[in-house]
């Protein structure tokens, strides 16, 4: 399959098809709304279901039920979407029916702006929804990447039914690059041997979230963790870049991570020893890696557009050894790779240690940019 | 005395093979199990438990995957529309229905129940009546009548401060792409039996692919409504019936032709 030009919502929209996509339920949303579009004509074209439901909560719960039969199915949205969803997210996750969300990621809070931003990070990533359940979340940082995980997720959410996320900022969604399609995957004939089909006596099957008895409430919790473990264990994944002699490591992913390579590249040309390391599964977190960088390291620069969500998830796992700095942009503004040029130059020219937590540093040195 | 051979005698009434065999958990006097025998009836002399999935939803309501012998899922409240649409959308030959109470269906879920009768979803609705959420202890629910006490409006629905009820098969048989609206009582024999025929009806317009179907059963809560169960019945008779008038809404032309 050749190199072709592809928009991120109707490419990640097509490697879902290809993947045998076999239900989509959506509802229109900014920056989102190119791949509900881009169903409407190619599930039909393929016999198979699509539906454009009356809200967000419609939809979730239209891939509830599709789920429950062992559809590969999809929704896709951009976050006040996603935050109407969250209810059926936690219901499935107690069900544990697999499914995937790829939310398109928006400024806010509130209503907020349509332009891209990071901030949807706590609410996917830690949950969101009510009670304890973890979501694998993946983010790409380029159009290709946005293809390949969405064509990998359903298998990941499968294996471990659970629920798989894309975190897309708004800017993969909607930017134009090259990427090659993966090739057509046959439609599922099986079905999963816990999904519903029409069954009576010995063969009826419940597939419920209602565990009024503590006890046994308490065996799924504790099921749902230990299952968890094994995604920690298996499914990491992160990349690295100029890591190797690197005493700067530079932690974003998605757009921010693609833009601090940008940064990364012309700062080795200044000669600064400084690598980057992109998380590419959010959750699970690459803990290790980044717990290896720290002992490498003597400065780690976490960049996101958000105030710092994955800061905290970086900060735990790092000793007080080890400088932590925090560069964002929010409200729907990328930083350009020059205002990541200059905090590793400003990094690499000796930050005195500090006690002061990263994200209130960088809200200081915010005061002289924007007025707020 | 005579043994008599069983064996060659006609089976005129038994207990429905989709209905399980189990002690109710339901209050003394609440007609929620007479909707789950009549279902039941129905699935059975239709011959559609091998292919119906049910979904259930929240409230009293949600327990009826105990009882009723099929495939169930359960929604979130208000959702079972939507996770029906779900369901049917990937299984189109197979039936779905929903079974829902008052506060789940005209409450929280009265987008998607309009949203679902609007669009013709080809699923069956059973919608429990009983004026009043009945799991979380009797509060007001939208069915519940001007002036009736409940724990959330201790002196009467005020309806210049909670406003009037919503009636349900007024609202939907107003949407196009509804095909069977009724409403029927659990009071007594004759109307459990137009009931039961009303039930019937609405799993014959899903069969033929008629579009949306939706059969309200006016319901007794006696714990409740803190009334004996024969005092329950002669309640709903007396002040349930007159407010919710009992009778078609809406009859696709198939059905209303359809001997059954």
């Amino acid at each position: 399959m050749a190199r072709e030009l592809w928009k991120g919502n109707e490419a990640f929209a097509e490697a879902a098809v290809r993947a045998g996509l076999q239900a989509y339920f959506g509802y229109p949303i900014t920056p989102q709304t190119e791949a509900l579009e881009y169903l409407s004509a190619r599930m039909p074209e393929l016999g198979r279901a699509f539906l454009q439901a009356e809200s967000e909560l419609g939809a979730i719960n239209m891939v509830y039920g599709a789920a429950c039969t062992g559809a590969r199915v999809m929704t896709s949205t951009s976050s006040p979407g996603t935050s109407l969803m969250m209810e059926g997210l936690s219901y499935i996750a107690a069900t544990e029916v697999p499914m995937v969300l790829v939310d398109v990621v928006r400024g806010g809070p509130g209503l907020g702006t349509i332009q891209p931003s990071q901030g949807d990070y706590n609410q996917i990533v830690h949950g969101g929804g009510h009670g304890d359940y973890h979501c694998i979340v993946l983010a790409p940082s380029t159009v290709q990447e946005a293809v390949d995980q969405v064509y990998e997720i359903f298998d990941l959410a499968e294996k471990y039914r659970s629920i798989g996320v894309i975190l897309l900022d708004g800017t993969i969604g909607q930017m134009i690059e090259r990427a090659e399609m993966p090739p057509m995957r046959e439609i599922r004939k099986e079905i999963p041997e816990w999904a519903v089909r029409g069954g009576t006596g010995s063969n009826k099957r419940v597939l419920t979230s209602v565990h009024l008895v503590p006890e046994d409430m308490e065996v799924l919790d504790l099921r749902l963790i230990k299952k968890w473990q094994e995604v920690e264990k298996n499914e990491v994944r992160f990349t690295e870049y100029y890591m190797d002699d690197a005493k700067i490591a530079v932690v974003g992913f998605g757009t921010a991570g693609r833009i601090a390579l940008s940064a990364v590249r012309t700062a080795r040309t200044l000669g600064i020893p400084v690598g980057l390391i992109r998380p590419i599964s959010l959750s699970p977190f690459p803990y290790q890696a980044i717990k290896e960088a720290a002992a490498q390291v003597d400065h780690i620069l976490v960049v996101e557009m958000n105030s710092g969500m994955m800061l905290e998830d970086v900060m735990k796992v790092i000793k007080d050894s080890t400088n932590v700095e925090f560069y964002g942009r929010m409200g729907g503004i990328m930083p350009f790779p020059d205002e990541i040029l200059s905090e590793i130059q400003r990094i690499a020219s000796g930050t005195t240690p500090s006690d002061i937590h990263p994200r209130d540093r960088w809200l200081k040195r915010m005061e002289s940019v924007v007025d707020f | 005395m005579v043994a008599m051979d069983l064996s060659e005698m006609e089976v005129v009434y038994q207990h429905p093979h989709a209905l399980v065999d189990m002690y109710t958990h339901f209050c003394p006097g609440c007609t929620h199990g007479v909707a789950h025998r009549l279902v039941a009836e129905v699935l059975d002399e239709m011959a559609l438990s091998e292919r119906t999935i049910g979904v259930a939803s929240v409230g009293c309501s949600v327990f009826s995957y105990n009882y009723l012998n099929i495939d169930f899922v359960q929604a979130p409240h208000g959702r079972a529309p939507a996770m029906a649409t779900g369901v049917k959308r990937v299984l189109p030959d197979h039936i779905v229905m929903t079974y829902q109470g008052d506060g789940d269906m005209i409450s929280i879920g009265a987008g998607e129940i309009v949203a679902a009768a609007g669009r013709g979803e080809n699923i069956t609705v059973i919608f429990i009546n009983n004026a009043n959420y009945g799991m979380t202890g009797g509060q007001m629910a939208p069915t519940t009548l001007p002036g009736m006490k409940t724990s959330s409006s201790p002196n009467g629905r005020d309806v210049e401060q909670a406003g009037y009820p919503i009636l349900a098969c007024e609202l939907l048989s107003t949407q196009q792409g509804a095909s069977y609206i009724a409403r029927r009582s659990l009071h007594d024999p004759k109307n459990i039996r137009m009931a039961k025929k009303a039930i019937r009806l609405a799993f014959e317009t899903q069969v033929r692919g008629l579009g949306f179907s939706m059969v309200e059963l006016l319901s007794t809560c006696p714990t409740n409504w803190h009334m004996a169960p024969a005092k329950a019945v002669k309640w709903l008779e007396e002040k349930m019936i007159p407010y919710y008038p009992l009778g078609d809404y809406k009859v696709h032309p198939t059905i209303s032709e359809l001997k059954v």
